[in-house]
C-alpha cells in the first residue's frame, strides 16, 4: 500500500543520509568490496553458462574475488574509528596486514590458476 | 619332427655304450696326430712357443712326428737361443737351449761351447738337487752329441750322488732334505744316470749298474693295470704340488727306463708285456688336448719305438663295422706305435665271442692271409658263415723269425670288438582288424619294401593285429634292439606300442575296448608308423604303413583331456594383434567469442570501481611531499606493482621455485620500504591528532 512504499522510500533516504556521513576511506573500502563481489558474480554466471571445465581455474578466480573481499571487510573493521575493539590498532598497521595477506592470497591463486 | 631323431639318437647311444664297455680302441700314431700337432703348437711371431721349455717340447714333438721345422720363423729362435747360451742363465735354461740348438740344427760357430761345458761341469759338482744334476748332465750329453769333447771329471761320484737319493721301493727323492719320494723323480734319476754312463764311457763300475737294474725291477712292481692289459704308473701318496698325474709319471719313467736300458750292457729284467702295456696306455689317449700332454705322449712313444728292451707292436682294425651284404673282408694292421712296418708276422683269429661271452662254436681258429702290397692281414668272412651281430674277436700275433720274437712285444691275446652288419628280411608282415570274438578278420598283407599305404577302419569294439617276422641273412630269427609301433591322431596326439615276441614272430594286438581311455576318446584318422632298428641292421625301418579310421565313443564328463601339443616356438616372434587405443574425449569448450566476451565483462566492474572512486572524491593529499618519505612511498607502490608483475610472469612462464625466490627478495624489500612509509604516515597522522 502506499504507506508501505512510503515507509520504504523514507528508510532508503535515511540510510543514504547516514551513509554519506561515513568517512571517505571507509567508502573506498566498501566500493572495493562491491567491485570484488561483482567480478565473482560475473565469473559464476560464466561458469553456469559453459560448464565447470577447467574447475580449478573457476575456483581460483572466484576465490580470489571472495578472498580479497573478505580481507577488505577485515580492513574496514579494523580501520573504523567507531569500533571500540580495535581502538589501539593504528590503521597503517591494518593496511600493511591487508597488503601482505592479499599478496599471499594472490600467490596461491596464481599457482592454482593453472 | 623330433621323434625319429630321438630314435636314431637312442641307436647311437646303444652303439656308443657297447663300444666303450669293451675297452678303448687303439690306433697307432697317424697323420691325424701330425695335423693336431700343428694346430696345438702354434708359434708366436718370433718363433718361440712361450718359455724355453715349451719351445723345446714343441720342437721335439715336431721332430718326432716329422713336421717341417725349416720355416724362417725358427731362424729367429736359433738367434734367441744362442743369445741365451752366451748369457748367464740357469742350468735348466741351458739344457733346453742346447736341446733346441740340436733339434733345429742351428749354426754352432758362434756358440762358445767351452764356456758352456765348464759351466755345466761346475753345476754337476755343485748340484744339490736331482733336477740340477739332470739338467746339467743332460746338457753335457747334448754338447757331446754335437761332436765336442766333454769330460765328466768325477763320474763315479756323480753316479753315487744320484743313487744316494733313491729309496728302497724303487722311487727317488728330489734332494737330500726332502722327505717325500716320487716315481716321477725316479724317471728323471734314471735318465740322469744313463747320461752319466754315456759321458763316462767304461769308467763306471758294472756292479753299480746292476744295482740300478734291481731298482728298476722294484719300480715296475708299482705298475698299475687296466683290464685290457694297459699299464701305467700313478702315485697317490705325494704332496699335492708334487703330484704330476699318470701321464707325466708314466712318461718320465718310460724315458728314464729306455735311456738306461740303452746304456746297460745286460738286458733289463722287464717283460715285453710291460712295455706293450705302457705303449697301449700312451696310444689309448688318442689325440691329447694340451701341449704338455702331447709332448709327454709323443716323447714316450718315441722312446718306446726304438728301445732296447722290446719294441711294442700294435694291432689295429681300420674298420670295425663289416658288412655281410657288401662282402667286406676282415682287415687287420700290425705296426709299431708310429705306424712303421713290423717284421714278418703271423696273425691268427683264435676265437669269436658273442656279447654274453659265449663262443661261436661254428668258428675254428683261422690264420689271416697277408697282402704285402698294402701290408694288411685279411680274412674273408662269407665262407665262415657268421651271422650278423656284435662280436669280440680274439687275435694272436706271432713273429715269424724266432730270434726276432725276443725283440718285439706282441702281447698274448688281443681282443677287438667288431660289428657284422647285414640285410634283415621282413617276412609275413600282416595287419588285420578283427571283431572281439575273433570270428571274422580282414587281413591285409604288408609289403614293406614298397611305398604303398594301407587304410583300415575300426570301431572301439574291434581289435587290431600287426605281425611280422625278421630273418637274418643266414636264415636265423632276428631280435632287433627296437621295434615300436606308433599311432598318431590328426591332432598330433601320439601313442607308442611295443610288439611282443614269440618264437619266430613279432605280434602286436591292440584291443580298442581297453584303449579307449588311453586314446582320450579321440575318434578320427590315426596314422600308423612302424620303427624297427638295430646296430647291425643295414635296412632299419622307419616309415608310415598307412592309416586307420577309429570310431570311439564320446568322452564322458570326467575324462582326461589329451595333453597339449607343443606350439611352434617361433610363433611368438610373429606379429601380434593390433591394439586400438581409446583416448579420452576432449572436453567441450565454449566458443572463443563467448569467452572473450565474458573477459570483457569482467573488466567492467573494475571500470565501475574506478569511476566510483572518482565520484567519492579520492585525492592524493595524503601523499608525502618531502623527498625521502616520498621516495619510500613511491618505492612502496613500485614494490607492490613489481610483486603483481611477478605473479603475472609466474602464471605465464615461471615455475614456483623461481617465483618464490624472487618473491623472497621483493618481499624483504617491500617490508622494509612499507614499514618506513607507513610509520611515516602513522607519525604524521599522530602529529595531526595531537596538534
Amino acid at each position: 500500500m502506499a504507506k508501505g512504499t512510503n515507509d520504504a522510500k523514507l528508510l532508503i533516504q535515511s540510510l543514504r543520509k547516514a551513509y554519506a556521513a561515513t568517512p571517505t576511506s571507509l567508502k573506498i573500502i566498501d566500493l572495493y568490496v562491491v567491485y570484488a563481489v561483482a567480478t565473482a558474480l560475473i565469473q559464476v554466471a560464466y561458469m553456469a553458462m559453459v560448464g565447470s571445465f577447467p574447475f580449478n581455474s573457476f575456483l581460483s578466480g572466484v576465490l580470489s574475488c571472495v578472498g580479497t573481499a573478505v580481507l577488505a571487510v577485515c580492513l574496514r573493521i579494523q580501520v573504523n574509528k567507531d569500533n571500540k575493539e580495535f581502538k589501539d590498532l593504528p590503521p597503517e598497521r591494518a593496511f600493511a596486514d591487508f597488503v601482505l595477506c592479499n599478496l599471499v592470497l594472490h600467490l596461491v591463486i596464481m599457482n592454482f590458476l593453472g | 619332427m623330433a621323434k625319429p631323431l630321438v630314435l636314431h639318437l637312442l641307436l647311437l647311444l646303444i652303439c656308443g655304450s657297447a663300444l666303450l664297455s669293451s675297452g678303448s680302441v687303439i690306433h697307432p700314431i697317424s697323420d691325424a696326430h701330425r695335423s693336431a700337432a700343428t694346430e696345438l703348437f702354434v708359434p708366436a711371431a718370433d718363433g718361440s712357443f712361450g718359455s724355453l721349455e715349451e719351445t723345446y717340447e714343441a720342437l721335439r714333438t715336431f721332430q718326432i712326428l716329422g713336421v717341417d721345422r725349416s720355416s724362417a720363423k725358427f731362424e729367429g729362435t736359433c738367434k734367441t737361443v744362442s743369445e741365451k747360451l752366451s748369457s748367464p742363465t740357469t742350468t735348466k735354461d741351458l739344457y733346453h737351449a742346447l736341446k733346441i740348438t740340436a733339434i733345429l740344427g742351428c749354426r754352432t760357430e758362434s756358440i762358445e761351447f767351452d764356456g758352456i761345458t765348464s759351466r755345466l761341469q761346475t753345476a754337476v759338482k755343485d748340484a744339490s738337487s736331482l733336477l740340477e744334476l739332470y739338467y746339467s748332465l743332460g746338457g753335457l750329453l747334448t754338447v757331446k752329441e754335437q761332436g765336442k769333447d766333454v769330460i765328466l771329471s768325477d763320474a763315479d761320484g756323480t753316479f753315487q750322488a744320484i743313487k744316494a737319493l733313491s729309496q728302497s721301493d724303487g722311487r727317488w727323492r728330489y734332494d737330500k732334505d726332502s722327505t717325500g719320494s716320487s716315481a716321477f723323480a725316479a724317471g728323471i734319476a734314471l735318465e740322469a744316470l744313463a747320461s752319466v754312463v754315456s759321458l763316462a764311457g767304461s769308467d763306471i763300475d758294472q756292479s753299480k749298474i746292476a744295482v740300478v737294474r734291481k731298482d728298476i725291477t722294484k719300480l715296475f712292481d708299482r705298475i698299475k693295470r687296466y683290464d685290457d692289459g694297459t699299464l701305467y704308473f700313478d702315485e697317490k701318496n705325494v704332496d699335492p704340488d708334487q703330484y704330476k698325474g699318470p701321464l707325466a709319471t708314466s712318461a718320465s719313467i718310460t724315458s728314464g727306463v729306455t735311456a738306461f736300458a740303452a746304456v746297460s750292457s745286460e738286458k733289463l729284467n722287464i717283460g715285453g708285456e710291460k712295455i706293450l702295456g705302457l705303449a697301449k696306455f700312451f696310444l689309448s689317449i688318442g689325440i691329447p688336448g694340451t701341449a704338455k700332454d702331447f709332448f709327454y705322449q709323443i716323447n714316450s712313444l718315441a722312446s718306446l719305438e726304438n728301445n732296447r728292451i722290446s719294441i711294442p707292436l700294435v694291432l689295429s682294425l681300420p674298420a670295425t663295422v663289416l658288412s655281410l651284404t657288401a662282402k667286406d673282408q676282415l682287415k687287420v694292421e700290425v705296426t709299431t706305435v708310429f705306424g712303421s712296418h713290423a717284421p714278418s708276422l703271423a696273425v691268427s683269429l683264435l676265437k669269436v665271442l658273442t656279447p654274453d661271452s659265449k663262443e661261436v662254436t661254428s668258428f675254428e681258429k683261422k690264420e689271416l692271409e697277408y697282402d704285402p702290397e698294402n701290408r694288411i692281414h685279411f680274412l674273408d668272412l662269407s665262407p665262415l658263415k657268421i651271422d650278423v651281430g656284435k662280436y669280440s674277436l680274439i687275435f694272436k700275433v706271432s713273429v715269424n723269425d724266432p730270434e726276432g720274437a725276443d725283440l718285439y712285444a706282441t702281447g698274448d691275446q688281443i681282443i677287438v670288438t667288431a660289428f657284422l652288419t647285414g640285410f634283415i628280411k621282413v617276412d609275413k608282415a600282416e595287419i588285420a582288424v578283427s571283431d572281439s570274438d575273433a570270428a571274422s578278420e580282414s587281413v591285409q598283407k604288408l609289403d614293406l619294401s614298397k611305398d604303398s599305404l594301407i587304410s583300415l577302419s575300426a570301431n572301439h569294439l574291434q581289435k587290431l593285429r600287426l605281425s611280422l617276422q625278421l630273418t637274418t641273412p643266414l636264415g636265423h630269427s632276428f631280435k632287433p634292439h627296437q621295434m615300436v609301433v606308433k599311432l598318431r591322431h590328426e591332432s598330433k596326439v601320439e601313442h607308442l606300442f611295443v610288439p611282443e615276441t614269440s618264437s619266430r614272430q613279432y605280434k602286436l594286438v591292440l584291443n580298442f575296448l581297453g584303449l579307449v581311455e588311453k586314446f582320450y576318446y579321440l575318434s578320427g584318422r590315426y596314422e600308423i608308423e612302424l620303427a624297427v632298428g638295430d646296430a647291425v641292421m643295414e635296412n632299419s625301418i622307419l616309415r608310415s604303413i598307412g592309416s586307420i579310421e577309429l570310431d570311439l565313443p564320446e568322452a564322458p564328463e570326467k575324462a582326461a583331456k589329451p595333453p597339449a601339443q607343443p606350439v611352434d616356438p617361433l610363433s611368438r616372434f610373429g606379429p601380434k594383434e593390433e591394439i586400438s587405443h581409446i583416448f579420452r574425449a576432449p572436453e567441450k569448450r565454449p566458443p572463443q567469442e563467448l569467452s572473450l566476451g565474458f573477459m570483457g565483462l569482467t573488466i567492467l566492474p573494475l571500470l565501475a570501481f574506478l569511476i566510483g572512486l572518482l565520484r567519492i572524491g579520492v585525492n592524493f593529499k595524503g601523499f608525502p611531499t618531502s623527498a625521502v618519505p616520498a621516495t619510500f612511498a613511491i618505492l612502496f607502490h613500485g614494490g607492490i606493482g613489481a610483486v603483481l608483475l611477478l605473479y603475472v610472469l609466474f602464471w605465464l612462464k615461471l615455475d614456483l621455485f623461481t617465483t618464490l625466490k624472487a618473491l623472497g627478495f621483493l618481499g624483504v624489500f617491500l617490508l622494509f620500504v612499507g614499514h618506513r612509509t607507513l610509520s611515516y604516515l602513522a607519525s604524521t597522522s599522530a602529529k595531526q591528532k595531537t596538534a
